[in-house]
């Protein structure tokens, strides 16, 4: 079979067709020629321009220029959209992760537990808990304060935690792998809704949670995965499943009921063959299934390995970090590497559970957010109609949402298909310039924990990132541009 | 045989595609679906088998064909089928489009487009580099677009084969859509690149009262001849201009060009299939006019009586100033060129050497000839073919000095320009001519343009001004009446 031939450019018509017929206008600025364009019969789009929400012009305009920057978001995209994800194993984080002794990584940009917020610091003394490193509630405060357990972010380790995103040596992770560039990206397991660690939590109830997932879940879960690998299966593909759950109503953020009950249907055979007691068996199962969110963190790993495919573009404005530790939110982008760019966290808009509200919600947390920087989540809104009312929103409202960040994006996710705008592909690869020159700041769904450490989860619902991470990655890609 | 990560779509979705590809001529087997076991049994017993490892993750293509331009056809076919976006089902609220790049986005790739720029200049830069980067040719209204911009812009734009047009580009006349300040002008053979908008709006006149009209105006803004910028768009437009089948001849409309790139424009367009014809005003070629008259020669036709309204016979007044009050930039310096071997030194805004600027004293005595349409004048208001206000002013401080003048203008017709630009002028001119200053109007525009040559040439003269459809012979008619025909 021969190659496929590429269309020759030859006898191309001057200027792309523009002398051929009458051309489409597309305009932007003061109305000083539609009218009479219209007039001629000319078909016209105005562009409602209006300035940049911000950003110095001439650094808007090194960005613009920078000949770099076309082909560099191109290779980020490329990269972002070629990445798999694989579920290659699962192990405690002490054996995967290279982690310091008495370290715990949370979410978001780095933090020191002095400007922790309540529900950050509930999950640092609950992580001191369960490790043993403290007996008690002020123990554990005692030390975390005295800066005895260093604190690092996930980001820093290839990983990432959804809220609190605090993870402790004997947590186990989901261990995924990208067979296209050979990334690896960790999770830990879901602890379900509700007082959970992950939400500030971190009373016996939680302790005993996790526990119970440290030495009946994790170990099930393992050696389902290692042994169908050992028996010579592939790995299950987390990909494809986040690819058919955005086709089953979930948006793979803050709704993961068709991706859970998939990730299920392919591991329940396989911890069925699992040789431990059927009551392990079943407890297993019962917890993954009563679980909703049980697939998020397989997400949020599979995000994760894309964007860190395209890390390191030289030229690139495009996001591959979005993440809060409930007290400031972080961007990295292509171009600059690791560096984080911070602002204020805002304090997402919802619905609250029971007799909880807009008073009892912390500012935005978690690495979660990896869901939107991969264009999923908030930005394929338009996916999950029923997640809609969830967060505050109608269905109208969610399609427009989805469309205005078609225009924050760099590229459309052929993989991740959104069925009612025509299968067209979520808006993936969020551009510093577009958010600037737009002044539309990315949509993010999220879950709301308590403002007091150890209440849990309160709500769910709306936020965006603050505008002074933007600012500040403008800034520097612009001077990279400038010295390039 | 094609593999392909990163791409998702579902069955049900790709067996259409297969159906659909499978129709085309010459094609005798497809298959288009994800590398999975199934599909790829299904592969083998097409003897579509890909010949290298798989994964279930990629998307399997395999056609196969009759023959090479059947494949190709082929493999477009799924290309198409595969990025083709139905149309939505949803009522999402419409979403505004904020910038180029997404009015773009909206439409066809193949169908023709341009984009047209007129945010404040320092934003200009980022909307125009979106039209390059989507394949699209912009025009550039914007003024006060850094030059630097200009430069990289211009050369982005080559690269991608489109044109900018600009920045401060106030007329073009593409594919007959009339943009900015055009006029209304018959289709005809002659194309325009113009450096210069009213200097490509009066040859377009011109042409049009010949008879002969335009394939396309193509603006490549006042800066494109500069040593800085070296003609980038003006190359480019003439190359696509060689290569259009409606235009049989090219003329090159510009303000005084630098040396060099005068140089490297005149040997380029000698390397043309199609003629050029400079319309360049340099003290050695200072009329549009005369241009526009050797045009007609090479096709081979006569050269029309320009239209005019010689007005009433007006005593000269030798001696006098002349005050050239001028909207259109190029006619300034048309209007100076051909003055200043009869007058000597002309003092303006826009001088023919630097130390002849007039500075902020539009009120000097002596020759003085004043562009209102230049950019420091236009600042936080609309250009004085829309807003007459500040030459009404001038006309008025003129009566008031005293200073025995001849009073030379421009008033130039078409889309965008005032609607009856005579209503405003008809009281001051006649005020001028009541005062013993003899008025010479240069009325650029067609029969077809909205305010109608003629009627405004009739209300014109009727104020007591003599009226022309040539700047230069309005120039000269002005020189006659100083006693100084050059």
């Amino acid at each position: 079979m021969s190659e496929l031939a590429s269309s020759s450019m030859h006898g191309a018509p001057p200027l792309g067709g523009l002398l051929s017929g009458p051309p489409a206008i597309v305009a932007a600025g003061v109305d000083v020629f539609s009218d009479a364009l219209r007039a001629q019969g000319a078909q016209v789009h105005d562009v409602d321009w209006r300035p940049p929400g911000f950003g110095d012009p001439a650094d808007l305009a090194a960005l613009a220029l920078d000949p770099r920057r076309a082909a560099a978001n191109r290779a980020a995209v490329e990269r972002l959209l070629a990445a798999g994800s694989q579920l290659v194993d699962v192990r405690p984080a002490s054996e995967v992760l290279d982690l310091a002794d008495r370290m715990l990584l949370h979410a978001g940009p780095p933090l020191e537990w002095s400007n922790a917020s309540g529900p950050m610091r509930g999950a640092l003394v609950g992580a001191c808990l369960f490790e043993g490193w403290a007996a008690s509630v002020e123990e554990a405060q005692r030390i975390l304060a005295a800066g005895e357990v260093r604190l690092d972010p996930c980001h820093h380790h290839r990983t990432v935690g959804p809220m609190a995103g605090v993870t402790s040596p004997s947590m186990w992770m989901w261990c995924l792998s990208d067979p296209v560039h050979g990334g690896q990206a960790f999770c830990n397991l879901n602890e379900g809704l509700g007082k959970v660690l992950r939400m500030g939590a971190f009373d016996h109830e939680v302790q005993e949670r996790l526990r119970w997932m440290r030495d009946v879940l994790g170990p099930v879960l393992s050696a389902a995965v290692r042994g169908s690998l050992d028996a010579g299966n592939d790995p299950i593909d987390v990909k494809a499943i986040l690819a058919q759950m955005l086709q089953m109503g979930d948006e793979g953020h803050n709704r993961n009921r068709a991706g859970s009950l998939m990730a299920l249907r392919e591991l329940s055979p396989l911890i069925v063959a699992v040789d431990a007691p059927s009551s392990d068996i079943a407890a297993v199962l019962k917890f993954a299934g009563g679980n909703e969110h049980f697939f998020l963190n397989l997400g949020m790993p599979t995000a994760k390995l894309a964007l860190d495919g395209a890390r390191d573009v030289p030229g690139s404005t495009m996001l591959t970090v979005m993440s809060r530790n409930g007290t400031e939110f972080g961007i990295q982008t292509a171009g600059t590497g690791d560096r984080w760019f911070t602002g204020p966290a805002q304090t997402p808009v919802g619905l609250f559970l029971g007799d909880y509200g807009p008073d009892d919600a912390n500012p935005d947390i978690g690495d979660s957010a990896i869901m939107e920087t991969y264009g999923v989540g908030g930005f394929s809104m338009a996916a999950a109609p029923a997640i809609v009312r969830f967060v505050g929103g109608t269905v109208p409202d969610a399609l427009a949402t989805t469309e205005r960040m078609y225009q924050l994006t760099l590229a459309e996710n052929p993989a991740m298909a959104i069925p009612i705008l025509g299968f067209r592909g979520s808006p993936t690869g969020i551009d510093v310039l577009k958010v600037a020159r737009t002044g539309w700041l990315p949509q993010i769904n999220t879950g709301m924990a308590g403002r007091i450490a150890g209440t849990g989860q309160v709500g769910a619902g709306l936020v965006q990132p603050p505008q002074e991470c933007f600012e500040q990655a403008l800034v520097a890609l612009a001077e990279a541009a400038r010295s390039a | 045989m094609s593999l392909r990560s990163g791409v998702y779509a579902d069955s049900v979705r790709l067996m259409q595609v297969s159906r659909d590809v499978s129709a085309l001529d010459g094609v005798t087997g497809v298959l288009v679906a994800m590398a999975t076991p199934l599909n790829l049994e299904l592969a083998a017993t097409m003897g579509l088998a890909p010949d290298e490892p798989t994964s279930p993750e990629q998307l399997l293509i395999a056609v196969r064909a009759e023959s090479e331009e059947a494949l190709a056809a082929a493999a477009a076919a799924v290309e198409a089928a595969l990025t083709a976006r139905e149309r939505s089902t949803g009522t999402a609220a419409a979403v505004p489009r904020r910038t180029i790049g997404a009015g773009l986005d909206d439409l066809p790739s193949d169908d023709p487009a341009l984009a047209i720029v007129s945010v404040p200049g320092p934003y200009a830069v980022a909307e125009a580099a979106d039209a390059i980067a989507a394949g699209r040719s912009v025009l550039v209204f914007s003024d006060g677009v850094p030059v630097e911009h200009e430069v990289a812009l211009k050369r982005a734009a080559h690269a991608a084969g489109v044109l900018v047009m600009g920045p401060d580009c106030g007329t073009a006349i593409v594919s007959g859509i009339a943009l900015g300040f055009a006029n209304v002008v018959r289709p005809g053979p002659v194309g325009l690149v113009a450096a210069s908008g009213t200097g490509a709006q009066q040859i377009s006149c011109l042409l049009d009262m010949a008879g002969i009209g335009v394939s396309h105006v193509l603006g490549v803004g006042g800066r494109d001849l500069s040593a800085a910028v070296g003609g980038l768009a003006t190359l480019d437009a003439l190359a696509a201009l060689d290569a259009d089948p409606a235009t049989e001849w090219v003329l090159l409309v510009s303000k005084p060009p630098a040396a060099s790139v005068a140089a490297s424009v005149a040997a380029a367009a000698a390397e043309l299939a199609v003629p050029v014809r400079s319309a360049v005003l340099s003290p050695g070629t200072p009329d549009l006019t005369a241009a526009v008259e050797s045009l007609l020669g090479d096709m081979g036709l006569d050269v029309p009586t320009w239209p005019s309204r010689p007005g009433p016979a007006a005593a000269t007044v030798p001696g006098a100033a002349l005050k050239g009050l001028y909207s259109g930039g190029t006619l300034a310096d048309e209007a100076m060129l051909l003055a200043a071997p009869a007058l000597g030194d002309i003092r303006s805004n826009t001088p023919l050497r630097p130390e002849l600027d007039l500075g902020a004293d539009f009120s000097a005595s002596g020759h003085v000839v004043i562009d209102f349409g230049d950019d420091a004048l236009t600042v936080g208001r609309a250009h004085p073919m829309i807003d007459p206000t500040l030459r009404l002013d001038a006309i008025a401080g003129l009566a008031a000095s005293g200073e025995p003048a001849v009073l030379l203008l421009d008033v130039v017709l078409g889309y965008g320009a005032d609607p009856d630009p005579a209503r405003s002028l008809v009281p001051a001119l006649r005020a001028a001519v009541a005062a013993g200053t003899p008025v010479v109007v240069a009325l650029i525009g067609t029969e077809a343009d909205p305010q109608g040559w003629s009627r405004q040439a009739d209300a014109l003269a009727g104020a007591g001004a003599a009226v022309f459809a040539s700047n230069s012979a309005a120039t000269r008619y002005a020189l006659d009446l100083l006693g100084a025909s050059a």
